[in-house]
């Protein structure tokens, strides 16, 4: 049975700038109580991608290395981030240590704009996608649910966005399913990958029965009370709700429909009775 | 059985004092071999002296928690520098989930509401609607209790201590050899890691806090423990590098940040010091004691040096005394790992 659903799965892969993953979970580094158990939840994560902070852990020189020597042996794809970064200028530097450091020209990019929400600042996204793309790297943005934005990033080179669920850290699900829904059917050839704001295996799972093609966690798995048994559930609700969006879900209705005909109600009296 | 050789004891950080310790007065010779000019001037200077097994449990493994309670008699018997006060965490507003999330891990403590706050610190009257008192948590000044435990040791008639000496240079030979380096022996235990911590000290007249206060945020808790004189020691952050010595103004902003949200009285205070230091630690950020034959490490207490040290010292000298052996903090050697 498992091995079925696995060749099935095997068909369906995640493609991010021409390379394929079959896991649609990406994991995040930060805030686990310790290597060990980050490398267990990403093993129990099945995840292939993960990101790293090049910014918080470098020091002056290259002293955060034991660190990423330990990530790197993980053997999955590393995507680091310009984490905390609140101007363009900021994130591009970061952008360009992040690709000496860990050779790759995947960046995930964020330009904070608001220090309570940590939103993006989608202006200086877009600028910085430029900067970057003309470069050669591979940009995944950070991004809001907004429309205009996510198409000025596509303009800027991004092949890959990745808006919020609801902002940092703050585990609250998709606040706004009406505009992400709306997000997906404007594009939907573009690899989008729900990002922020992901605090339970069950916003994961609407995330992925929506159509999104990945989704990113790393606070509602390293600060659970078990960062590895979370890890597992939260893959399990990814490839549930995966599977349930390929399965082509039914849609709501008003009224009820009755799953076996009333006509006659033969059975019904004994209820009643 | 002729004249014993000494108990090599390298570092003079809180696991080599405590090693030292335990082994004098189970009535080893023992010398203590320091590169230092003096006892605790390694990671041990700028430890936040919190000995808190109950609220560390929130983010550690039951190991920290069951050694951190087995220490604490060490720091209120053996060697009283402890005072036992409790210690108190709170959170703002903003952030009460965090004290929920923090309710559900720990142990140890009883929730309190905002009167029985003032009762325990009068100057967080008005402050915060709530709080998690630990009664049973301690605090020290690890300067202080290291001078103590190295007068200690002095005083006893078996034991030498060396400073400004490069153990490894040192030609005579040892019957045991016990490496409490720290960071440094990363050349012998091919897994420790350093991570980074800032701290800074504050003093102010305004405030009087007479226990160890976290405040806990979802980016960076931050504790501030009295350490008497008006003086509150602000800890620390948690970097994944090794670098020593440079402190980030961003770790400032955090450190200042929660000591103005504890009180704003504290932005008045005087900034009379600022430190960084890296603390060892292996990849389960959990101790470990590695034998090989006589020679035994004592490595990785990561935040944990005072909270952990005496319950380690203890094994050491039963491993030294009774070849006694600890799985729960014990396992083989790595150098296999060497090359991953």
């Amino acid at each position: 049975m498992e091995a079925e659903m696995d060749s099935d799965l095997g068909g369906d892969r995640l493609t991010l700038y021409g390379a394929e993953f079959s896991s649609r979970l990406l994991a995040g580094t930060a805030q686990y109580p310790s290597p060990a158990i980050l490398s267990r939840a990403i093993a129990a994560a099945k995840a292939e991608i993960v990101t790293v902070s090049l910014r918080r852990e470098s020091g002056g020189s290259r002293s955060g290395e034991r660190f990423f020597a330990l990530i790197r042996e993980l053997g999955v794809r590393l995507l680091p981030n310009t984490a905390g970064c609140r101007s363009v200028r900021e994130a591009v530097t970061t952008a360009q240590m992040a690709r000496e450091v860990f050779d790759t020209p995947w960046i995930k990019l964020e330009v904070i704009g608001e220090e309570d929400t940590l939103q993006p600042d989608v202006f200086g996204l877009v600028e910085a996608a430029s900067i970057l793309t003309r470069d050669g790297f591979q940009v995944f943005p950070y991004t809001t649910e907004d429309l205009v934005a996510a198409e000025k990033l596509l303009g800027a080179g991004c092949e890959v966005l990745m808006p919020w669920g609801s902002p940092i850290g703050s585990g609250r699900g998709l606040n706004n399913p009406y505009a992400l829904k709306s997000l997906r059917a404007h594009f939907p050839d573009v690899p989008m990958i729900i990002d922020a704001g992901i605090g339970a295996p069950s916003h994961a799972a609407v995330a992925m029965e929506m159509g999104f093609d990945a989704v990113l966690s790393n606070t509602a798995i390293a600060k659970a009370g078990d960062p590895v048994k979370m890890a597992r559930a939260f893959a399990l609700a990814v490839e549930a709700g995966r599977t349930g969006y390929r399965a082509d879900l039914m849609q709501a209705r008003d009224m009820a429909a009755p799953s076996t005909p009333v006509i006659g109600r033969a059975f019904s009296s004994r209820a009643r009775a | 059985m002729g004249k014993p050789m000494p108990i090599r004891v390298i570092g003079a950080g809180v696991a080599g004092l405590t090693v030292a310790f335990e082994c004098a007065r189970a009535g080893l010779p023992v010398e203590v071999l320091e590169r230092r000019e003096g006892p605790g001037l390694g990671c041990s200077y700028l430890a936040g002296g919190m000995l808190a097994p109950w609220c560390e449990a929130e983010s550690t493994e039951k190991l920290v928690l069951d050694l951190g309670v087995e220490s604490l008699g060490f720091w209120t018997k053996a060697v009283p520098v402890a005072r036992q006060n409790g210690s108190l965490v709170v959170a703002p507003a903003r952030d009460r989930p965090e004290l929920s999330r923090f309710a559900r891990r720990a142990s140890g403590f009883e929730p309190i509401d905002a009167a029985r706050l003032a009762a325990l610190e009068p100057a967080l009257e008005g402050r915060f609607d709530g709080a998690l008192f630990f009664p049973s948590e301690a605090h020290l000044d690890p300067r202080a209790a290291m001078s103590c435990l190295a007068a200690r040791l002095a005083a006893f008639g078996n034991v030498t201590l060396r400073f400004g000496v490069d153990a490894m240079q040192a030609p005579e030979r040892a019957g045991w050899t016990i490496d409490c380096r720290g960071l440094a022996a990363q050349d012998a235990l091919p897994d420790l890691r350093g991570v980074k911590g800032e701290m800074l000290v504050l003093s102010t007249r305004e405030i009087a806090l007479k226990r160890p206060v976290r405040l806990l945020h979802p980016r960076q808790p931050v504790y501030i423990v009295p350490r008497g004189g008006g003086h509150f020691m602000i800890g620390a952050t948690m970097i994944e590098n090794e670098e020593p010595g440079r402190i980030t103004a961003r770790a400032m902003l955090e450190l200042l940040g929660a000591a103005y949200c504890l009180h704003p009285a504290f932005a008045e205070a005087e900034i009379v010091e600022t430190g960084a230091g890296v603390r060892p630690a292996f990849p389960d950020n959990l101790p470990k004691i590695r034998r090989e034959g006589r020679k035994i490490y004592v490595n990785g207490l990561y935040r944990h040096g005072f909270l952990l040290a005496p319950a380690l010292a203890r094994r050491v000298a039963q491993i030294v005394l009774e070849d006694a052996y600890f799985p729960e903090v014990m396992d083989a050697h790595p150098c296999e790992r060497q090359s991953a």
